[in-house]
């Protein structure tokens, strides 16, 4: 158990939030910071570990300004990264529409989306940069959807009561991430990124300049295919390897996202923040069996136009979940519309922690519309009977035909006319874990706590708090990668112009490679009877069970327990087929599921430390009589940062960044009025 | 759960690695259910073959809904098999009959060795790209994006060729293993909007170039690549791309 009394306390100058108005910050900040001038840049070295949309923007606009760049990722190409499976859309505040947006509105959406736990500053100049991108994006020849006349398009998402949401089809995040994977190309052929594909990193090395300050000088990443442990040594390490949502095996997550690269820089004395700000999102097709390796998640953008129900009559939600009946035979006065009922403000737009909330409520109540009753409707009879099918399918035509080849129901089908009202085939949804606003702790510059380290993109926990709004995502990766990153760690390296390229024949090398070879050793010898995948699952399901949607106590101190046999089992008896030379799948997913243990535990020492419920954490002990989270303000106003303790088996040591709010009054979210 | 059971027999290409005799091995009475992905399937089968001690069968495969170009597979015959316009992570078992024997080899390109079993090298898509698959401005210099109204039929054509996923499934399944409907989904994309449009003369030159050094077959007009192209990318790409490498030619 993490020991909670002796809890420390960070100075506030740590986090290195400029001084001045909030609006004034970024401008200040970067009108004092130090920069390298274009001869010494082309004498530092910088590691950029991943590459979706935070990375290869980083690493591209990097190398843009001179520095050299090694960039690396696990797939076979950089245009892989599961960045490319955004589908919704990108945020700005361009104010298109003549709508209301600004800079700030921006600003405040995202800090209410994210239950006033975010930094304010960070937030504030995500807002400020977001502009930026979509003039970057339409250069790179990004093909946004426009209108007629020729100018942009934009769409409302979750969380906002503007429509800010610029959009490419339902392939926003893929033709971003091809922007950005074409910047690169050109500084691959440049010859100022050298990339290197297939490459998984195991550790992260550090090294003590002559004033005994720890700096990351370098890591250690495994060739996929030889399965040899090669050495690379930079000025600075950039980490941009994305959330760890696949602890919970189940999520919508690529199959090889994963939190090793995390887990390495944590182990080495990252601090790790907010662990429990996992968000469940809303609209995602419901799990059908035990094989099921992955879900998959239905755009937050068909919430613009699709209505969420369950019967009004239990009687009914027993007969579609006996499959006596079908949705489109219940009429219109007898559904439920409850996210309209509930918050009549935002209605189906309503952020997407409450919005799955609201999903598990109705289904725990026994409304749930489908076989396992773990399921609600979307419904698009009354945009259909609105704007006519032709116009839904040319906003969500894509959706619906993924839709139709998993589940082979075709959501806009005609289904019945009753009373003059038309009856189309709804789509079935379920909340499933979806990306995690925790992540490496980092600072006003996204570098971590230890020095020449950052961390970028959702691997750090930086702007979205405790609940991530839609179409933010885009917004922050390629924010870190294009705006923030590129000038802030030039305040670092200004200093470093004087350190010559560095060997990687050191001791500290040496010791790092060697860790990872007897690692490695051990997986492969452990010889039991388990495969990965089989303990994985198990960890799944205690995830999800104890540390999901709905926490508390009890069952975190039973997670906790439960994960440490886990280990156990894991130690004891897993099996690893094959041999450490040449490709091993096996052997790199056992590297991986252990740090994913590592960082379940780390997910519910936060969860049950943080005795709140706020965004993607809820917490059954603390909610208001109409089931809505209730913030501890007074006692919980903080970010939490978890040191190792030098073990995976110590629980790991609290540190609390208190938060300050100078522009936001710190209120109870509402999305009723 | 009630749900029907379904055994099929996967004969399935193994291969230690990239200079190694490759061989067809079949695995019979795989169990899986209609509503399982093709990529669930092999998953079961992986389970199997490590819980008899034996080495998974490797293959390429990341997002599974069909958007990352990882996943690969010529099954039946097919790249990404018998769907038309979806990925084999989208392939659901409901498509094939109970007690099918389901063949499944890598991508064949002399351009795509195999590095493992059915897991191949796609390196030089990346090169093709590198060539000239941007346009060539640094982050910082963009003007407002609404400065310049963009048609939107020219829009919705990018996005189109802007679709493709680099996949590789045109060149497998073309005879000459060409790479043209890719190269020119790139080439259309850029040069329809007017940012790529300043330098698609310089563009088509070196990607064309690089795409025939690395050893890509030319084009014979059959159509197979478009008609197995998971993103339905059109065959007039490639004519856009021949008009402005012709073009280019000319102005040298």
């Amino acid at each position: 158990m993490a020991n909670l009394d002796k809890v420390k306390v960070m100075n506030p100058a740590d986090s290195k939030i400029p001084e001045g108005p909030i609006a004034e910050k970024w401008t200040n900040y970067k009108a004092h910071q130090k920069l390298v001038n274009p001869a010494n840049k082309r004498k530092l070295d910088v590691i950029v570990v991943g590459t979706g949309l935070a990375g290869a923007s980083a690493a591209s606009t990097l190398a843009e300004l001179g520095f050299n760049v090694l960039n690396f990722c696990i797939q076979d190409s950089p245009r892989r990264a599961h960045s490319i499976a955004a589908q919704g859309g990108i945020n700005a505040a361009k104010n298109y529409q003549n709508d209301g947006d600004s800079v700030y509105r921006l600003f405040y959406d995202t800090v209410k989306g994210g239950d006033y736990r975010a930094r304010e500053a960070n937030v504030y100049r995500l807002a400020e940069v977001a502009n930026n991108i979509i003039d970057q994006c339409v250069a790179q020849g990004v093909p946004f959807a426009r209108e007629y006349g020729g100018l942009l398009a934009n769409r409302s998402f979750g969380g906002a009561q503007v429509s800010r949401t610029f959009y490419a089809k339902g392939q926003t995040g893929q033709q971003l991430l091809l922007g950005a994977y074409s910047s690169l190309n050109r500084q691959i052929q440049l010859g100022k990124v050298k990339s290197y594909n297939r490459y998984e990193m195991h550790d992260v090395v550090l090294i003590k300049d002559k004033d005994g300050v720890e700096r990351a000088r370098g890591i250690i990443a495994k060739n996929l295919v030889t399965g040899e442990f090669e050495r690379f040594a930079a000025h600075a390490v950039v980490i941009a390897t994305g959330g760890y949502g696949n602890t919970y095996f189940l999520s919508t997550n690529a199959m090889g996202c994963n939190c090793s690269a995390a887990m390495a820089c944590y182990r080495k004395g990252a601090y790790f923040a907010n662990p429990a700000y996992v968000q469940i999102h809303p609209t995602c097709i419901p799990v059908h069996g035990d094989k099921q390796s992955k879900l998959t998640l239905m755009s937050e953008s068909l919430r613009n136009d699709g209505r969420i129900w369950v019967p009004k009559n239990i009687e009914d939600a027993k007969k579609l979940q006996k499959g006596e009946i079908k949705g489109s035979d219940i009429p219109e006065e007898e559904r439920d519309y409850y996210l309209e009922r509930r918050y009549p403000a935002f209605g189906n737009l309503v952020p997407r922690d409450v919005a799955s909330r609201a999903a598990k409520e109705r289904c725990d109540a026994g409304y749930g519309v489908n076989n396992t009753g773990l399921a609600v409707f979307l419904d698009f009879s009354e945009a259909i009977n609105r704007l006519g099918i032709d116009v839904v399918r040319q906003r969500y035509g894509n959706l619906f035909d993924m839709y139709e080849e998993i589940t082979d129901v075709n959501p806009g089908e005609f289904a019945r006319e009753k009373d003059g009202v038309n009856y189309y085939n709804p789509m079935m949804i379920f909340p499933a874990i979806h990306y995690t606003m925790g992540g490496i702790w980092v600072d006003y510059e996204l570098q971590t706590s230890i020095k020449g380290l950052f961390a970028i993109g959702e691997c750090n926990f930086s702007d979205h708090g405790a609940n991530r709004l839609g179409a933010s995502a885009l917004m922050q990766g390629l924010a870190d990668g294009y705006f923030v990153l590129p000038y802030t760690i030039q305040n670092y390296l200004s200093d470093q112009i004087t350190v010559p390229h560095f060997t990687t024949d050191t001791p500290e090398f040496d010791a790092a490679e060697a860790k990872c070879i007897a690692e490695q050793d051990k997986l492969l010898n452990i010889k039991g009877n388990r495969s990965v995948d089989s303990i994985h699952k198990e960890l799944g399901h205690i995830m999800w069970e104890y540390v999901g949607m709905a926490r508390d106590k009890e069952g975190l101190e039973t997670a906790l327990k439960k994960l440490k046999e886990l280990r156990k089992t894991f130690e004891k008896e897993l099996f690893v087929p094959g041999t450490k030379e040449g490709m091993n799948i096996e052997l790199d997913k056992a590297f991986r599921l252990n740090d994913f243990i590592t960082m379940g535990e780390l997910i519910a020492y936060d969860a049950l430390s943080r005795n709140e419920s706020c965004g993607g954490h809820f917490r059954t002990e603390y909610q208001t009589e109409e089931g809505e989270a209730k913030r501890d303000d007074q006692n919980c106003f903080y970010v939490s940062c978890w040191e190792y303790e030098g073990s995976d088996n110590k629980a790991p040591e609290l540190i609390k960044e208190p938060l300050h709010y100078e522009a936001i009054k710190v209120q109870t979210r509402n999305y009723k009025s | 759960m009630e749900e029907n059971i379904m055994k099929v027999n996967l004969k399935v290409w193994r291969q230690e690695n990239a200079r190694a005799q490759g061989r067809f091995e079949t695995y019979e009475n795989v169990e899986t259910t209609p509503d399982t992905s093709f990529l669930e399937t092999l998953d079961i089968l992986n389970e199997r073959l490590v819980e008899d001690g034996k080495e998974p069968i490797v293959f390429d495969h990341d997002c599974r809904e069909g958007i990352c170009g990882m996943c690969s597979l010529y099954i039946n015959g097919h790249p990404h098999g018998p769907a038309t316009g979806a990925t084999t992570c989208q392939l659901y078992m409901r498509r094939f009959q109970n007690g099918e024997t389901i063949t499944v080899e890598p991508w064949r390109s002399a351009a795509f060795p195999v590095i493992k079993d059915l897991m191949v090298d796609r390196n030089a898509f990346d090169k093709i790209q590198q060539a000239g698959g941007y346009v060539s401005f640094n982050c910082g210099g963009a003007q407002d994006a609404n400065d310049l109204p963009i048609s939107k039929v020219n829009a919705d054509e990018a996005m189109d060729s802007a679709s493709c996923i680099g996949c590789g499934a045109c060149v497998a399944a073309c005879k000459n293993g060409s790479a043209m409907l890719f190269v020119s989904a790139k080439i259309s994309q850029l040069s329809l909007l007017p940012q790529g449009e300043v330098e698609k003369y310089r563009r088509a030159r070196a990607m064309v170039a690089k795409m025939d050094e690395l050893g890509f077959g030319n084009c014979t007009n059959t159509g197979a690549c478009s008609a197995e192209c998971p993103k339905n990318i059109k065959l007039s790409n490639i004519s856009r791309m021949n008009r402005q490498f012709i073009a280019a030619k000319c102005k040298e």
